[in-house]
């Protein structure tokens, strides 16, 4: 069941349109990640479904009832903010009590569930000080307890992890989604971050310049992308983007690299001798001995786990392959380099959007 | 340290020193005189010396003024008096109005909000003789005149504007997150308000309101001709000692000493929320 409900949410500032007929829903206990760079809307998203933000036009409907026009103490919403916004004259402990507070909860009542709840996130021992004290850490852990003691029904998340410093992100980035998880609430999550996107969602809503641009799983969203941008944002090394005009014959869609053929497997009607760019993730390519076309190797990049190797074709396109680090790079400088045709995503250059192709059993899908 | 820093340091301090000296002078003198007889102060050249004498105190105290021809009785006491209820019932007015308006005009920019706020700043711009001569007409006419009510009513001219505009800008300077936060986690606007917004502003309030009060105690004109002589406060009651006798100045002086030390204590006192308050909140605006 469709728990958050959200119908062409619009809302602009003096003149410049910020959320722009946005419509999504999350099912209940789901959790969807709201991405996009800053500016695209993100937070103001979040505020009107928090009701920070009175929504110029569209709805808000949570567990069935319209709480558009409802002021945000009603709307049973818990929200840690990016900022943190912790009450600087209240020690950790008023902050954290603050959700509990307004409900009618005896003292210990609220003390057991404080304690509680600072014992998941490891601050039982700052609950004494005030936010000023804190470390960037400790006080994020401090927000994030203030929206989940009241147990919402909706978790409002603003990029949690923006502020504070790498370690720490990584260490929550692990221990986000199983806390979460455990809270059964249905969660809405920003963040600009791709890994925190794909590491947290069941579901992903790309937004830019106040649209809804794709949503969809994080594998949708990495093997799919709607267009060329969102392609861009997730993956890294980044996708590569070349400029092909794909040709058609007996033997099926092609295009032509460093001279060399190389087929598109799966039916796109009507895109021959169209100007296509064709988006090759660099983990899909891999050199070979034999078949293939050839590059020449510009820069081997070793990190940890994988190394990333600059390529160039025979007109001088650039080309990034990423392979594991184990599997080794063939002494250069001229390779050859293979295609898992199945990966290659085709976009329209005029609009940048992708070209499905048709699903008649080809073997794209299948490979979905 | 090094050279130039400790020239400059040394000239900081002398600066420091003329600037007080020159400032602080005026207030050593009176005090001196405050302590003299009429005819210690006007000998010439003037003198350090003297044997101080508590009699100018006493008279201003007992309301007696005796000069050397006659005695008259003064009623300086009561003037006091007027002035605290004048002053501290003008700031709990200004603050009771204008801390919600500055809230409202800080977070609900609603329309013409400020042209509101402006219009209300605009009084300050205005000489107050410009509104003194109707004022003194309508409220003799609907019985305003000559009562603590009607000078109160005044007085925000001087104290509303200040607080507004003052507590404003540090309303502007909490984050609305902290707010929307608090009411997200389920309480009201109104204990948001007294919650979080008041208590996060209070040093700008605190500030704003012993300004209002210095400009309050401090304001002559109002009072000089909307007030007769038993709701007169000290500035202008301190006229009586300009008599047909001779200029009183060890009463003066003994008068001012007794009507600057309230400001002086509560300045003091509050002195570190003052420049807080002054350099945070009314830059932005």
């Amino acid at each position: 069941m469709e728990f958050l409900e959200l119908a062409s949410l619009s809302k602009s500032f003096s003149g410049e349109t910020v959320l722009d007929e946005v419509s999504l829903s999350v099912q209940e206990g789901g959790t969807l990640v709201l991405f996009g760079k800053s500016g695209a809307g993100k937070t103001v998203l979040l505020r009107s479904i928090a009701g920070a933000i009175e929504p110029d036009a569209g709805t808000v409907v949570i567990d069935g009832e319209d709480v558009t026009s409802v002021p945000p103490e009603y709307r049973g919403i818990g929200m840690a903010f990016q900022n943190f916004a912790l009450f600087p004259h209240m020690t950790a402990y008023d902050n954290i009590a603050s959700s509990l507070t307004s409900k009618r909860m005896s003292a210990s009542e609220i003390r057991t569930k404080v304690d509680a709840v600072a014992k998941l996130l490891k601050i039982e021992h700052v609950l004494s000080h005030a936010p000023k004290a804190l470390s960037n850490g400790q006080k994020q852990r401090t927000a994030l307890a203030r929206a989940l003691v009241s147990e919402p029904r909706v978790l409002l998340l603003d990029d949690p992890l923006r502020n504070v410093d790498a370690k720490l992100r990584f260490e929550m980035r692990l221990e986000l989604p199983r806390l979460l998880a455990d809270r059964g609430a249905t969660i809405i999550y920003v963040t600009q971050d791709y890994k925190e996107a794909m590491a947290l969602g069941d579901r992903i809503a790309v937004l830019d310049q106040g649209k809804i641009v794709q949503i969809g799983s994080p594998d949708d969203i990495y093997r799919r992308p709607a267009n060329t941008q969102i392609a861009q944002l997730f993956g890294d090394p980044t996708i590569n983007l070349l400029d092909v005009v794909p040709k058609e014959d007996d033997r099926g869609l092609h295009a032509f690299l460093s001279d060399e053929r190389v087929d598109f497997h799966g039916k796109f009607p009507g895109v021959a001798g169209r100007h296509c760019i064709v988006g090759l993730r660099p983990e899909a390519l891999s050199f070979t001995e034999t078949d293939g076309f050839p590059v020449t190797i510009e820069a081997v990049t070793p990190f940890n786990e994988k190394t990333v190797t600059l390529v160039t074709t025979l007109r001088g396109r650039e080309i990034l392959l990423s392979q594991p680090a184990q599997d080794p790079v063939p002494p250069g400088p001229k390779v050859n380099l293979q295609i898992a045709a199945r990966d290659a995503i085709l976009f329209d250059r005029e609009t940048g959007n992708r070209i499905a192709p048709e699903p008649d059993g080809n073997r794209v899908e299948e490979a979905a | 340290m090094d050279h130039t820093s400790f020239l400059e340091r040394w000239f900081r301090r002398a600066a420091l020193s003329i600037i007080i000296v020159f400032f602080m002078f005026p207030i050593f003198w009176i005090v001196l005189m405050s302590f003299q007889t009429n005819e210690t102060i006007l000998r010439s050249p003037p003198s350090m010396s003297f044997t101080p004498t508590l009699d100018n105190y006493m008279a201003i105290i007992a309301g007696r003024l005796d000069s050397n021809v006659a005695s008259m009785g003064i009623d300086f006491v009561n003037n006091l008096m007027n002035s605290i209820i004048l002053s501290v019932c003008s700031v709990a007015v200004a603050l009771i109005l204008g801390v919600p308006a500055a809230y409202a005009f800080a977070r609900h920019k609603f329309k013409g909000s400020e042209d509101i706020a402006f219009t209300l700043l605009s009084f300050r711009f205005a000489p107050p003789l410009l509104v003194l001569l109707p004022l003194t007409l309508y409220f003799q006419e609907i019985g305003l005149a000559d009562t603590y009510l009607g000078l109160v009513w005044v007085y925000q001219l001087i104290c509303l504007p200040l607080i507004l505009w003052i507590v404003r800008g540090y309303f502007e300077d909490i984050s609305p997150d902290i707010e929307y936060a608090y009411r997200i986690a389920g309480h009201s606007w109104f204990s948001t308000f007294r919650k979080i917004a008041l208590p996060l502003a209070g040093p700008g309030i605190a500030a704003a309101g012993l300004l209002a009060f210095i400009f309050a105690w401090n304001n002559f004109i109002f009072a000089l001709v909307l007030a007769s002589a038993d709701k007169q406060p000290v500035t202008v009651g301190a006229l009586a000692f300009v008599t047909a006798s001779g200029i009183q100045y060890g009463q003066i002086a003994a008068a001012i000493v007794l009507s600057i030390a309230p400001t002086l204590a509560l300045a003091l006192w509050a002195q570190r929320y003052l420049v807080e308050g002054l350099s945070l909140g009314a830059v932005k605006g």
